[in-house]
């Protein structure tokens, strides 16, 4: 009989992902009304001071497979080390972050395991005894709910659409023997863009267009940054060269759910939409009153974004002070 | 290099999406169908290894018989064959067992590299070509943004969440693709000509050995589909200067809208 849920952490360079808490909130919830035990794994090479945590977010044991071929994540590795434990401990249900990490390992996991998987979940419920996963489709025109049939259940969850709760779990450590069996993959290097916030996991992102008319994105990077948040672009900024392609967003670009997205100098194309239109509040700034974007925003200010993002900035700068 | 590129036929990204009656299914009547976005740019991958290495690249695909004008447009931009799998049985596919027949297929076609999109802009399932790949036994590397063939090897930029990594693989591989990687080639009027002469093989499931019934059912069901509710368009902050909306402006998301 399988049982329990099982949460995969995701860490890099020591640091968790959001998008692990969010996983582990979710699965202690799950776990909760299955009323069964919550169990975090955590794989890599350093991993003592940052195991305990999970338990901060209900996990009630925590199996730490720490070798030095863990140090970096490299899909055969990693997905041998995650299915034999599976094997092992039978759980009910996997969940995970939809992460680029987290996309590719759960997709592998699926094939070798022959499991189940609802790929970057938005909501998860139960109907009776049988797990629901709303996920979107086309681009997000479609919410589509889906059933799962068969062992364990994966359900890789989209970053910022789930609630991080604290719960103290048990959170009892324990080592996993790791056999990476054998890895073909090597890995050789990694650049990080240090200092800067995920696009995908920023409570607040702040987006150029074609308005920019160049590569100039201070206005933008300068409120981006006082409001913890992140840059992101159209295609056409994208295209012009003026970002890198990490920072698109849209349906052939990064899909982000922050608090709040400002769109400034974008005209609201259909394929961009599709990349932002589940943020929780949506602001525009364009001088064109005949936007597309102002009918898919909450808030509109028409006008040259150059003139009005800088004394958004000021404006942001006072209360910050203030408070 | 033998090179298979995994492509799938999807709506035209700007297409009005409407749900059927049954409540699962989306309406196909006034669709405009193209090539997988992700897998235009595998296309155009495959024909640039191919233009440097030397080889062939072929085009596989498994869905209803219109999928061919995909796959001819794919041999119009370069591509040297196609394979359509096409068969009533596979119709109601989930990703794991689309995924277990295109293995199939290229079990017995040879290859060295396969590559395919990251993601299909219709189901945005993210699956495909990592279950692929761990259904024939060889690595994979996701998201790749720029790739470099040396001896049996394959290096791979691929995207990680806030950066990138380089990793490497022994041929043969497979790896999925990113915005960034290229940009696609229009098909030229000589190559749509030259196109209308190359074969497209279409097989059924028996055709490559595969019963029905060993693709497995589907583990994942599409129960119910919703149209998300529309955002709406809401306030114009007015003022009578751009000073006057921007105060109004964030003392709303500070006050009212809590989101700073
Ligand atoms: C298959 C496919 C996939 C696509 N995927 C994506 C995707 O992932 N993401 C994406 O974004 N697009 C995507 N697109 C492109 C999309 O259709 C649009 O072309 C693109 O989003 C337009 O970008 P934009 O809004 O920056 O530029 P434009 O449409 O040119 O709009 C620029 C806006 O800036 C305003 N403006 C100009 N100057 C100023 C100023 N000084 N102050 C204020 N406002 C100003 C103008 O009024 C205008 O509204 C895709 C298209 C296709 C066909
Ligand atoms: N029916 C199909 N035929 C051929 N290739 C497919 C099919 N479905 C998915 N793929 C490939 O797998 C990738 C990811 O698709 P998906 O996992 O469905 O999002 C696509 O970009 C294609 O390269």
């Amino acid at each position: 009989m399988s049982q329990g849920v099982l949460a995969i952490a995701e860490q890099i360079e020591g640091v968790f992902r959001k998008v692990t808490y969010e996983a582990l909130s979710e699965g202690r919830r799950i776990a909760d009304r299955l009323n069964c035990d919550l169990t975090a794994i955590i794989l890599g090479a350093d991993l003592d001071n940052i195991s305990k945590e999970l338990g901060q977010y209900g996990a009630d044991r925590i199996i730490v497979a720490q070798s030095p071929t863990l140090s970096e994540y490299l899909t055969d590795a990693y997905t041998t080390v995650i299915a034999d434990y599976i094997n092992k401990e039978n759980p009910a249900v996997v969940i995970l972050g939809a992460s680029t990490q987290g996309k590719d390992l759960s997709a592998r996991l699926s094939a070798r395991l022959n499991a189940p998987l609802a790929m970057d979940c938005v909501a998860i419920r139960f109907e009776e005894n049988n797990i629901i996963a709303t996920r979107p489709m086309y681009g997000g025109k479609i919410l589509a709910d889906i059933a799962l049939d068969g062992n364990p259940q994966i359900l890789a969850i989209r970053p910022n659409a789930m609630t991080i709760t604290n719960t103290a779990g048990a959170g009892s450590i324990e080592k996993l023997d790791t056999d990476t069996g054998n890895m073909v993959l090597q890995f050789i290097e990694k650049s990080l863009d240090t200092g800067k916030v995920e696009l995908t996991e920023a409570d607040t992102v702040v987006s150029g267009g074609r308005g920019m008319a160049g590569a100039d994105f201070t206005v933008i990077e300068e409120l981006a940054q006082l409001l913890d948040g992140a840059v992101g672009a159209s295609r056409s900024a994208v295209d012009e060269g003026w970002r890198p392609a990490s920072d698109q967003v849209g349906q052939t670009g990064k899909v982000v759910s922050p608090n709040l997205y400002i769109a400034c100098g974008i005209s609201g194309a259909i394929q961009h939409l599709a990349g932002m239109s589940s943020s929780k509040v949506v602001v525009a700034i364009n001088k064109d009153p005949e936007a597309p974007i102002f009918s898919k925003a909450d808030f509109g200010i028409e006008g040259d974004l150059f003139e009005i993002v800088p004394l958004i900035a000021e404006q942001v700068k006072k209360l910050k002070g203030r408070i | 290099m033998e090179i298979a590129v995994l492509l799938k036929q999807v709506p035209a990204t700007e297409s009005l999406i409407e749900i059927t009656d049954d409540g699962i299914s989306i309406k196909t009547d006034d669709i405009k169908w193209v090539i997988n976005p992700y897998d235009e740019f595998a296309v155009e991958e495959a024909l640039q290894i191919k233009e440097a290495h030397g080889g062939s690249v072929t085009i596989i695909s498994v869905g209803p018989e219109k999928t061919t004008e995909a796959i001819r447009t794919a041999l119009a931009m370069g591509a040297d064959k196609g394979i359509l799998i096409n068969d009533p049985a596979a119709e109601g596919c989930d990703g794991l067992s689309t995924a277990r027949i295109l293995a199939a297929v290229l079990k017995e076609t040879p290859f060295d590299l396969i590559i395919a999109g990251q993601r299909a802009v219709d189901d945005d399932n993210f699956q495909v070509g990592p279950a692929v790949a761990e259904f024939l036994g060889i690595p994979n590397i996701s998201m790749v943004i720029k790739q470099e063939i040396i001896d049996a090897k394959i290096r791979c930029h691929g995207t990680i969440d806030g950066g990138t990594v380089i990793l490497e693989a022994p041929l043969p591989a497979l790896f999925t693709t990113q915005r960034g990687l290229n940009e696609p080639r229009y098909a030229s009027l000589p190559g749509i000509m030259k196109a209308k002469k190359k074969p497209i093989d279409i097989k059924t499931l028996a055709d490559i050995g595969l019963e029905a019934d060993r693709i497995g059912k589907p583990l994942t069901r599409i129960v119910a589909m919703q149209i998300p509710p529309e955002r709406k368009g809401g306030r114009m902050i007015t003022g009578d200067s751009a000073q006057a909306k921007a105060v109004e402006l964030v003392r709303i998301l500070h006050e009212e809208a809590k989101v700073i």
